[in-house]
């Protein structure tokens, strides 16, 4: 007898996204632009402090919520650079990366069929962490009119009965949008009529080019609204860590904290020694991070342009999102055949929304060379078809 | 440091078309900023960096770190004696620094005989040298902030989101 999954999970899209996956991960010698990850290695300073961590023997658990002195750091860090108080001790979560942090946000503050704004393309757990809880994920498609941001109207139109909170992602994977100061403020103002939790996704905060970033709890009346998710992955070049951190209200943090000690029980040690260090010693490589990053994102917007792949350029992120209309190919069909023919890798539109077809995520987090390749092959596989 | 700079410390042979490109400046902007950086010195040469130790070379050179003592001159401090000992061809790199000695001079010859020749017979002798210590290089690990070993590929997905 075939014992069944639960419903919910046997509903999660897996969709051809994943096959399509399958097949780049099955082919050698791709140039790959479709890694959500930087293309650096983490910086030397983290990576001695991780292996002389384990040298002294630290190997245990950790306290629940995560090691005092790190989330010390990160209150601190917090106090720098965005003038916000959080207390180390009840307001700070270190979570298993900004995936485990989402996750238990959804679980504590979602009852079955409370329903939760995304503005789309999103990044593609967002729809589904909610379901999985019983939440009702309510899509707001943006679009490159509107440099995929999205407006307070927007919400306000779809706020109504059941709406609780709105999940934020900026700068954005996929499209690299980001939001001004101005902006943040228009949206806080909605936020606040419309009486809505914000999960505030940042992971990608410290790659913003065109502007200073501004951390949507620091926006005045949001604080005490807002669950700010971050972590190192991105900003420091530590994916494979897993560390990032939940902060916010008391009540919130304490919720999740319950769930997480159950199920995660606690982070790595070692990473989060690692994480520590990071923030302590890593502001130089982030910098050093980002201007390599801002260059070649000048590179690769102009490039696809020129190539007849009309692009707008994103404030952040290493992500462009390029329209493939022109090609009047579907966006699963376009990576197949792009794969395939030329070995270059990107993720299908699709994969971030439905209303993203017609739109393909490339990462410029790989070399300088390696870009320039592939603009060629895809241009020559334009010139085929 | 200007990222015009930055990017040609990083790959020489980089063009002012591409540059213009990955800085948002004008063709001509760059151009002339690099003119303007030649001109002043700021940069020096264009150079690639070799790994000697890969060459497939009979005749490998051998390279000795120096440690000079000098007794500093009236009126031009070290500057003058450090002139005398960095004219000579044999010496790849002169710089003063602070400590036990004065100068730290690298010296390239064909084998340990000439190096040694050189220095017994050019640089521990003239005048105001005060004396000399000098190590062998065995082996260059990292150069201009270059590590030489042959990097492994890094271990990303193909794809991930």
């Amino acid at each position: 007898m075939e014992f069944k999954i639960s419903k919910k999970v046997e509903e999660m899209q897996p969709s051809g996204i994943r096959a399509f996956f399958d097949l780049v991960l099955g082919m050698k010698d791709v140039i790959s632009l479709g890694v959500g990850e930087p293309d650096f290695v983490s910086p030397w300073n983290v990576r001695e402090k991780a292996i002389y961590s384990l040298e002294q023997g630290y190997t245990s658990y950790t306290s629940n919520k995560g090691m005092p002195e790190l989330r010390k750091q990160i209150s601190s860090f917090l106090k720098k650079r965005y003038s916000l108080s959080y207390g180390w001790d009840d307001e700070v979560l270190i979570t298993a990366g900004v995936s485990e942090g989402l996750d238990l946000v959804m679980r504590t503050i979602l009852n079955p069929g409370d329903k939760v704004l995304i503005p789309e393309p999103s990044y593609v757990s967002y729809g589904p962490v909610v379901s999985l809880t019983g939440g009702v994920p309510i899509f707001i498609e943006t679009s490159v009119k509107n440099d995929f941001k999205v407006t307070p109207k927007q919400i306000s139109d779809k706020c109504g009965k059941g709406v609780k909170a709105i999940l934020f992602n900026y700068p954005c994977n996929p499209t690299g949008a980001s939001y001004t100061k101005k902006e943040l403020k228009e949206i806080a103002s909605v936020v606040k009529k419309h009486n809505l939790l914000v999960i505030s996704d940042e992971v990608y905060d410290e790659l913003t080019y065109d502007f200073d970033h501004t951390a949507f709890p620091s926006l005045k009346d949001m604080k005490n609204r807002t669950i700010y998710l971050n972590g190192v992955s991105k900003s420091y070049a530590m994916t494979g860590f897993r560390i990032g951190w939940a902060v916010g209200p008391k009540k919130i943090i304490a919720g999740m904290t319950k769930i997480h000690q159950y199920t995660m029980l606690c982070t790595s040690i070692n990473s989060q020694i690692a994480a520590s260090e990071a923030l302590k010693n890593g502001f130089n490589s982030v910098q050093f991070m980002k201007r390599e990053y801002q260059r070649r994102r000048r590179y690769i917007v102009d490039a696809l342009n020129d190539i007849g792949l009309e692009c707008h350029c994103p404030q952040g992120t290493f992500y462009v999102f390029p329209s493939i209309k022109s090609t009047k190919q579907k966006s699963i069909d376009f990576a197949k055949n792009l794969l395939k023919s030329k070995k270059v890798a990107l993720v299908p539109g699709v994969a971030f929304g439905k209303s993203c077809e017609g739109h393909v995520r490339i990462s410029y987090a790989s070399s300088y060379e390696d870009l320039k390749e592939a603009i060629f092959r895809i241009q020559s596989y334009l010139k085929k078809i | 440091m200007d990222e015009i700079l930055e990017a040609l410390s990083n790959d020489a042979r980089i063009t002012p078309q591409e540059l213009s490109k990955l800085t948002g400046k004008s063709l001509a902007a760059v151009k002339s900023d690099i003119k303007k950086y030649e001109k002043k010195g700021v940069i020096v040469k264009y150079k690639a960096v070799i790994n000697n130790d890969l060459l497939d070379d009979s005749k490998p050179k051998v390279r000795a770190l120096i440690e000079v003592s000098i007794v500093p001159q009236k009126d031009v401090g070290f500057d003058r004696i450090a002139e005398r000992i960095y004219s000579f061809d044999e010496v790849i790199s002169c710089s003063l620094v602070s400590g036990t000695y004065d100068l730290l001079v690298i010296v390239e010859g064909d084998n340990i005989q000439t190096v040694s020749n050189f220095i017994a017979s050019k640089l521990s002798p003239m005048e105001h040298v005060r004396g000399t210590a000098t190590h062998f290089l065995l082996k260059k690990y990292k150069e201009d902030g270059q590590i030489l070993k042959k990097k492994r590929k890094m271990a990303r997905l193909n794809i991930s989101y």
